[in-house]
C-alpha cells in the first residue's frame, strides 16, 4: 500500500481534547478502511504567514498514513466537509521519517544549537 | 575573459554527504532559500542544481499552502 503524509489544520479556538478527537476520527476512517497510521504528532497552536478563514493561527495535525488511494479519497472527501478543519493536504511519499519530523525536533535543535557556540 | 572577474562556482547546498533533506516541515532551512518578501531565490544566486531547486520549489509552495510560509510579506 501507498505511504501518505495527511496534515490538516484545525480552528483556532477549538480546546487541544477536540483536536486529539479530530485526529481519532481521522484515525477511525483510515483503520475501517483496512489502512494503518503508522504516526500521529500534534504540532499545536501555531502562528499562521497569513490568515486563514479569520484565523491568525492553527492546531496542526501530522498523520502518518499507509492506506489504499480509495481511503485516501475518502478521507479528504469527509475532512474538507468538516468546518473545524480550515485547511488540509494529504502528500504521496516514498517512505515516513522514523523519528519525530523536523517540527517536533525545532525547540532541542535551538538549544543544541546554543550549546555548540558556547562550547566553541 | 579578465582574470579579476574568475569566480570558484559554489557547489549546490543539497548534493553531497550530509546535505540538508528538503522537506515542506522544516520551515528554517526553507526560509533560507526565500527572499525577504518571501519570494523563492533563483538558483543561479543560491546555486542549487536544477534538480533541487524543482523539489524546493515544490516544498516552499507546500509550506505556503499550509501557512507555514508567507506567500509574500508585506
Amino acid at each position: 500500500m501507498p505511504l501518505y503524509e495527511h496534515v490538516f489544520l484545525a480552528r483556532q479556538d477549538l480546546s487541544q481534547a477536540q483536536v486529539d478527537a479530530l485526529a481519532a476520527a481521522a484515525t477511525e476512517i483510515i483503520e475501517t478502511n483496512s489502512g494503518k497510521v503508522t504516526k500521529t504528532e500534534t504540532w499545536g497552536l501555531k502562528n499562521l504567514a497569513y490568515k486563514i478563514k479569520r484565523n491568525r493561527k492553527a492546531h496542526f495535525v501530522l498523520l502518518n498514513v499507509d492506506a489504499p488511494a480509495g481511503v485516501i479519497a475518502e478521507l479528504e472527501r469527509q475532512t474538507s466537509i468538516n468546518e473545524d478543519v480550515i485547511r488540509y493536504m494529504t502528500i504521496r511519499v516514498d517512505e515516513h521519517e522514523s523519528g519525530p519530523s523536523v517540527q517536533m525536533r525545532k525547540s532541542d535543535r535551538e538549544r543544541r544549537g546554543r550549546r555548540e557556540r558556547e562550547e566553541a | 575573459m579578465s582574470r579579476a572577474f574568475f569566480r570558484r562556482r559554489k557547489s549546490c547546498p543539497f548534493s553531497g554527504k550530509n546535505a540538508p533533506k528538503i522537506d515542506y516541515k522544516d520551515i528554517r532551512l526553507l526560509q533560507g532559500f526565500m527572499s525577504e518578501r518571501g519570494k523563492i531565490v533563483p538558483s543561479r544566486i543560491t546555486a542549487v542544481s536544477a534538480k533541487k531547486q524543482r523539489e524546493l520549489s515544490q516544498a516552499i509552495k507546500r509550506a505556503r499552502h499550509l501557512g507555514l510560509l508567507p506567500y509574500l510579506v508585506k
